[in-house]
C-alpha cells in the first residue's frame, strides 16, 4: 500500500514538480552563462591584450590596423552615437506615447481599446529590418529633399527608432493610468477640475513612476536596436557632425564587423568588449526601473 | 483663456495625435503591401533566389522562416510553460523568486544582437555546429523565453483562482490540478502569447546573423533527414531567413533588383505579421466569450 502510493505520488507530482522546477532554475542559469560568456570573451582586451578599461570607456580613437597589435580602441564615437540616437528617439515617443495613454484611458476608452491597442500591437509586431527598410526607401529621400545632404543621418536613425519604441512607452504609460485610483480623478472633478486639468494636475503625477519605466524600457530599447539604425545612419567610424551627420552606434558596428573578424585576435576582443559594454548597460537600465519601482511602491 | 476652452483645445489635439498615430500605421502597412503587390505571385514567393541577376525569388527563405519558427517553438513552449508554472504554483516568494524574476528581466531586455553574439561564442563556435539552424533556434528562444514565461505565468495564475480549491479537495495532486484543470484553462491564454511571440520570431534578424547564417544552400525535399547537410529538414545547415534576406540585399547591393526584392519580402513580412496579430486576436475574443459567456 505504502509503496503504491510512493509510486503514484512520483507519477502525480514529483516528475511534473521536478520539470516545472527545473524549467524555473533553467532561466538563471542561462542569464549566468550569457553573462559569464560575454564577460569572459569581452575582458580579454583587457586582460590579455593590455589595453586600459579606462581608456576603452573615455577614449575617441577607433584605428583598426590590420594584425591588430597597433590597433587602439576608444569606443566613444560608438557609445555618443548610440546616446544621440536613443535619447532623441525617446525625446519624440516620450510626448507622444504620453498623449496617447491618456488618449486611450480618459478621453475615448473604446477608441482606445478597439483601434489604438491594436494598433500598437501592430507597431511592436513589424519586424526591425521592415522599419529600416522603409527608412531607407522612404524617409532617407524625404530628409534629404527637405534638409539637403545625403539623406542617411543620426535624424533618420533617431525618426525610425522613435516609432519603434512608441509602443513600448505607450503601453506601459498606460498600465500605470490604469492603477490610479477612480476616487482621485472623481475626487478631482468634484473639486470642479476639468478633464485637461485633472490630466495635468492628478493624472500625470500619479502615473509619474509607470511613466519614467516606460521611458527607461523605450531607451534599453533603442540602445539594443541594431539593424534597423544599421541600415539608416551611415555607419561612418565618426563622430556625427550635427544631427543631419552620419555615424556609427554600438550595436550598428558588431553588426557591420563581427562577421568579417577573426576569433582571438585583439581586434575581435575589443567587439566582444563592445558587447559586454552593452550588457552592461542593459544592466544598468534594469536597476534604474528597479529603482524608480521601488519609490512608487513607497508611494 | 478659459479653462473650459483650454479643455476643448487639448481634447482636439490629443484626438488629432492619436488619428495621426493610426494614420501613419495604416499608411505603413498599406505602402509596404502596395509596393510588394507586384511581387506577391507564386513564381516570387516559391521561386529560388538569384545572387547577381534579377528576377529571384524567396522561396528557400520563406520555408527557412517557417522551418526556424517551429523548431524554435518546441523548444520555447515547453521550457517558457514549465518555467512558467514553477512561478505561478511551485516556488514561494522569497530570494529564489526573486533572483528569477531579476533573470526574466534581464533576459527581456538584452539587445537581440548581444543574444546573436552569445549563440556565436556557444552554439556555433563552442558545440562546432557552425551556421546552422539549430544554432539559430537557440539563440531567439532565448530570446523569447521571457516573455513566454511571463505569459504562462500570468495565464495560469488567472486560470488557477477558484478551481485550485476544488481540485486539491477533491484528491487530485497539485501537479494533477494544474496538469488537468489549470493548464487546459490557461491554454488559450498562451496560444495567444505564442502566436504573438510567432510575429516576433518571423521577423527577427539581429540574433540570427550571427547563428543561423546569412546564406542558404539549395533546399533538397525528397530527403527527410534532421542532420544531412543537403536535406531541406536538417538542424545542421545555414538557415538564412526572410528577415535576414532584407537585411542583406540591402547591405550588400549584389541585386540589380535590390528594391523590388526587398519590397516584395517586406509585403511578405508584413502579411505574415498581420495574419499572426489577427489570429491571436480571434483566439483571445474566443477565450473571452466562452469564459463571460457573453457575445
Amino acid at each position: 500500500m505504502n509503496k503504491r502510493s510512493l509510486a503514484s505520488r512520483i507519477k502525480n507530482e514529483y516528475i511534473g514538480k521536478a520539470y516545472a522546477t527545473i524549467c524555473g532554475l533553467f532561466i538563471i542559469f542561462l542569464t549566468l552563462s550569457i553573462i559569464f560568456f560575454i564577460a569572459s570573451k569581452g575582458l580579454s582586451t583587457f586582460i590579455k591584450d593590455g589595453h586600459s578599461i579606462y581608456s576603452f570607456i573615455f577614449s575617441g580613437t577607433w584605428k583598426i590596423d590590420d594584425m591588430g597589435v597597433n590597433s587602439k580602441f576608444g569606443p566613444l564615437i560608438f557609445i555618443t552615437g548610440s546616446t544621440i540616437i536613443a535619447i532623441g528617439a525617446v525625446i519624440i515617443s516620450t510626448p507622444l506615447g504620453i498623449a496617447l495613454a491618456i488618449f486611450m484611458n480618459m478621453i475615448s476608452p473604446k477608441l482606445g481599446e478597439k483601434i489604438l491597442q491594436p494598433s500598437m500591437e501592430l507597431f511592436v509586431g513589424i519586424p526591425s529590418v521592415v522599419y529600416g527598410w522603409i527608412g531607407i526607401s522612404v524617409l532617407v529621400p524625404v530628409i534629404k529633399s527637405l534638409f539637403g545632404g545625403i539623406g542617411i543621418s543620426a535624424l533618420a536613425g533617431i525618426i525610425v527608432l522613435s516609432v519603434m519604441i512608441l509602443p513600448t512607452i505607450t503601453s506601459i504609460a498606460s498600465d500605470a493610468i490604469k492603477t490610479i485610483p477612480k476616487d482621485y480623478i472623481e475626487a478631482s472633478y468634484g473639486l470642479g477640475a476639468t478633464r485637461w486639468q485633472t490630466i495635468i494636475r492628478v493624472i500625470i503625477p500619479a502615473a509619474k513612476s509607470g511613466i519614467s519605466t516606460g521611458v527607461v524600457l523605450g531607451l534599453a530599447r533603442a540602445f539594443g536596436e541594431s539593424l534597423a539604425v544599421q541600415m539608416v545612419i551611415g555607419n561612418s567610424i565618426s563622430f556625427p557632425k550635427g544631427i543631419l551627420g552620419t555615424t556609427s552606434t554600438l550595436t550598428s558596428y558588431l553588426t557591420m564587423n563581427m562577421g568579417d573578424s577573426v576569433f582571438g585576435t585583439p581586434n575581435n576582443d575589443a567587439l566582444w568588449s563592445m558587447a559586454l559594454l552593452l550588457l552592461v548597460i542593459s544592466f544598468i537600465f534594469i536597476l534604474i526601473i528597479r529603482v524608480i519601482g521601488k519609490r512608487g511602491e513607497v508611494k | 483663456m478659459s479653462s473650459k476652452s483650454k479643455d476643448k483645445i487639448a481634447t482636439i489635439v490629443l484626438y488629432i495625435l492619436s488619428l495621426l498615430v493610426v494614420f501613419l500605421l495604416v499608411s505603413f502597412i498599406g505602402y509596404i503591401l502596395y509596393k510588394g503587390s507586384s511581387s506577391l505571385n507564386f513564381k516570387f514567393i516559391f521561386g529560388n533566389p538569384k545572387s547577381s541577376e534579377a528576377g529571384g525569388g524567396i522561396g528557400p527563405m520563406f520555408f527557412n522562416s517557417f522551418y526556424l519558427l517551429i523548431v524554435t517553438l518546441i523548444l520555447t513552449v515547453p521550457l517558457g510553460v514549465g518555467a512558467g508554472i514553477y512561478l505561478a504554483e511551485y516556488a514561494k516568494e522569497g530570494k529564489v523568486m526573486n533572483i528569477i524574476r531579476l533573470c526574466i528581466d534581464t533576459m527581456s531586455s538584452l539587445p537581440s544582437i548581444v543574444v546573436g553574439l552569445f549563440g556565436l561564442l556557444v552554439f556555433v563556435q563552442l558545440s562546432k555546429w557552425g551556421y546552422s539552424l539549430i544554432a539559430g533556434a537557440l539563440a531567439i528562444t532565448i530570446l523569447n523565453l521571457s516573455s513566454l514565461t511571463r505569459v504562462s505565468e500570468n495565464a495560469i495564475r488567472a486560470a488557477s483562482s477558484g478551481v485550485k480549491e476544488a481540485s486539491v479537495g477533491l484528491g487530485a495532486t497539485q501537479w494533477q490540478t494544474i496538469w488537468k484543470v489549470i493548464l487546459p484553462t490557461a491554454m488559450p491564454q498562451i496560444l495567444t502569447g505564442v502566436i504573438l511571440s510567432s510575429g516576433r520570431i518571423f521577423g527577427e534578424a539581429a540574433a540570427l546573423i550571427f547563428t543561423a547564417g546569412s546564406s542558404t544552400s539549395i533546399l533538397h525535399f525528397n530527403e527527410l533527414s534532421l542532420i544531412g547537410k543537403h536535406s531541406a529538414f536538417s538542424l545542421f545547415r545555414p538557415t538564412e531567413t526572410l528577415a535576414v534576406y532584407i537585411w542583406k540585399v540591402n547591405s550588400e547591393g549584389m541585386l540589380p533588383d535590390a528594391t523590388k526584392v526587398a519590397n516584395g519580402a517586406s509585403a511578405v513580412l508584413i502579411l505574415m505579421v498581420l495574419i499572426f496579430n489577427f489570429s491571436a486576436r480571434i483566439i483571445g475574443r474566443r477565450i473571452h466569450r466562452s469564459f463571460t459567456g457573453s457575445k
